[in-house]
């Protein structure tokens, strides 16, 4: 039943953030003219012709919504990081105790993050890795390269090319929970993936 | 009026500086401690008393967990030389040994400081003695310990009381004090609120004259001293990347080291100085290093697939101590620098990190996760015998006052990351509470005199 959900959401996720990443070379430009043919608006009573300017789209929004609804879906399987959603990165991914392996109902997301790289070569990631406040600072900066790594090590796998790809560990240096609670230490335990182009 | 209102900002601002350092509240410890008075130091000037040095050398006392200073209300008397001394009823009090002294002021802010450390028991003896026997040694002879006198500044008070506090510590121990030392800190303030939130920190050991000497928009770890105490090495993220950098804490210079692509993690210089131990992981994992600072050469030591870090020198410069995680969960080994020979030293508990080698080589000081908690913890280096010192709550970066009686680390109370001191022998407890941030990564510098 989940993974028949997870299933669907990537199956929409994917084409579209292909999509995205089609255009994206002239991507401005592309949109510019679907706005003029999609939404003209003549007033025929004062004889004008109204059109809308282009929004000006971020590409890293774009991606952050298309991961969004895959990572949303994986997060609401993952019961720890569900309950505290208020603190959820949407590009980020999230581990187990003194773990720094993928979890399996991540890798939808990573997939997504991996076809978006594959088709937007211009685009880089920087994973950031990070951590509980368990253990020592110095021990948890090289587990928290660990846990950059093994996404790394994912999106080479999916075809990403490594020049993509540079990793950094802030260890538990960046907190996105001060809370010190084990709630505040399952959404601290993660990687996340900051686009750069 | 408007002269009024300022005085009064005035006021509130020295008022919230003096607040912001870090007060030590004394935990556990102090019944088993010496029994001594610390009789307020008679000031022969015309000014009255400005630093009351009695009070900066009984709180020296009372923090080393060794010594229990008499409250001023319960002295039976407040002696100024040795002939006031009345011995008898200050054993009636059950007090082994008073501190007297004097303060004179020789010319404008120059002051003249003398004092004696006195047994009484002996006193007692003595007295008796002469009241029998004319030839018997003076009270002087028999009874006074120690007997200094000095010229100082005004701004130099509070020194000469760790000072003072140091011969007392050192004539009544045999063990040297270290009450003229200070600790370099990491304070984190909120990061939604404040536009620099990671600050590097030194304060005396007892938490006064606490200064910032840098603040950054990203992470800092990892503070440690050089064993002159005039420089931090420590890791900053401030080109959203890890480096090590050497800042001498006097005149603000800083030494970028080269960054290498991955970690640059855990630098701790050598005993003599001249090289520097860390972590990098360029060649793919992180592995321990030694850098020679002349050259900025490189040796590795380290050649494992596992986790490798947290290096801390022993006192002979040959060897380091480290955590790796090689053996399934992380623990403490020791490579020796010649041979690279590498060998396991903890098997207590589920993990072992972050050591520290005391002063005299022959113990470490580590913290220890047993059932999923962490505490401090001692071992001895060759039988491996373990001691779990603390019960404080997430505890880590223990660093160890350069004469090996105390530890100072980092540990979860009331919800915030504060510092705490705990004795090596565990007796003696003491909480740092600070106003404002989580205070981190603590390091005890070298002794400064």
């Amino acid at each position: 039943m989940q993974t028949n959900k997870l299933l669907r959401s990537l199956l929409v996720a994917v084409p579209a953030l292909t999509l995205i990443a089609c255009g994206s070379t002239s991507n401005v430009d592309d949109q510019v003219e679907a706005n003029k043919n999609d939404t003209v608006v003549t007033d025929t009573s004062s004889g004008v012709q109204l059109s809308p300017a282009a929004e000006i789209v971020n590409p890293q929004e774009q991606i952050r919504k298309q991961i969004k609804e895959v990572s949303g879906s994986a997060a609401a399987s993952s019961s720890s990081v569900e309950s505290t959603s208020e603190y959820f990165d949407d590009l980020a991914i999230y581990f187990d105790f003194d773990r720094a392996s993928v979890r399996s109902e991540d890798f939808d997301v990573l997939d997504a993050h991996a076809a978006f790289l594959v088709s937007n070569p211009s685009w880089s990631v920087v994973v950031e890795g990070h951590c509980d406040e368990r253990g020592t600072p110095e021990y948890n900066i090289a587990l928290g390269e660990r846990r950059a790594k093994s996404v790394q090590t994912y999106l080479q796998n999916s075809g990403v090319q490594a020049s993509q790809i540079t990793v950094v560990s802030y260890g538990e240096e960046k907190p996105v929970d001060t809370s010190h609670s084990r709630e505040a230490y399952s959404v601290n335990r993660r990687a996340v993936l900051v686009y750069q182009q | 009026m408007r002269g009024l209102l300022l005085t009064l900002l005035i006021a509130c601002q020295i008022m919230i500086s003096a607040q912001a350092k870090l007060d030590i509240v004394i935990t556990e410890g102090i019944d088993s401690a010496r029994p001594i008075a610390v009789v307020p130091f008679v000031w022969e000037t015309a000014s009255p008393a400005t630093v009351p040095l009695e009070d900066v050398i009984a709180n020296d006392l009372m923090r080393s967990g060794k010594f229990n200073p008499l409250k001023l209300s319960d002295m039976p008397q407040l002696p100024s030389s040795l002939q006031q001394i009345n011995f008898d009823t200050w054993a009636e009090a059950g007090v082994e040994m008073i501190v007297i002294g004097k303060v004179r002021e020789i010319q404008s802010q120059r002051y003249a400081v003398t004092y004696q450390l006195v047994d009484v028991v002996r006193g007692q003896a003595a007295k008796m003695a002469a009241l029998q026997n004319p030839q018997a040694p003076s009270i002087r002879d028999a009874a006074v310990i120690e007997e200094r006198q000095s010229t100082i500044d005004l701004r130099q008070f509070r020194q000469y009381g760790h000072r003072i506090s140091d011969v007392i510590y050192e004539a009544l121990t045999g063990e040297r004090g270290a009450f003229l030392t200070r600790i370099a800190y990491v304070i984190v303030r909120d990061r939604k609120t404040v536009e620099f939130p990671y600050q590097l920190v030194v304060a005396d050991y007892d938490g006064a004259n606490e200064t910032v000497l840098l603040r950054s928009k990203e992470p800092l770890m990892s503070p440690t001293w050089s064993p002159d105490g005039r420089k931090l090495v420590y890791v900053s993220f401030e080109n959203r990347k890890p480096q090590i950098i050497i800042q001498n804490i006097y005149d603000m210079t800083r030494t970028k080291l080269p960054s290498y692509p991955g970690i640059n993690s855990s630098p701790r210089f050598s005993p003599d100085g001249t090289k520097l131990a860390m972590v990098l992981s360029k060649d793919g994992n992180a592995e321990l290093y030694v850098m020679d600072l002349t050259s900025q050469q490189l040796r590795r030591l380290t050649n494992h697939r596992a986790i490798d870090t947290e290096p801390s020198w022993t006192p002979d410069g040959e060897n380091l101590i480290f955590t790796s995680e090689r053996g399934g969960k992380p623990q403490i080994y020791r490579v020796n620098l010649q041979s690279r020979k590498v060998s396991r030293l903890t098997f207590d508990g589920e993990m072992n990190l972050g050591a520290t080698v005391t002063p005299n080589g022959e113990e470490m000081v580590i913290v220890n996760r047993t059932r999923g908690r962490y505490h401090i913890a001692r071992q001895q280096i060759k039988t491996g015998a373990l001691q779990v010192l603390t019960k404080t709550d997430l505890d880590e970066s223990p660093s160890i006052s350069p004469n090996g009686s105390m530890i100072i680390y980092s540990t979860l109370h009331n919800g915030r990351q504060v510092l705490s001191l705990v004795s090596l022998d565990g007796r003696f407890k003491a909480v740092l509470p600070a106003v404002d941030g989580e205070v981190k990564a603590p390091s005890w510098s070298p002794f400064l005199l």
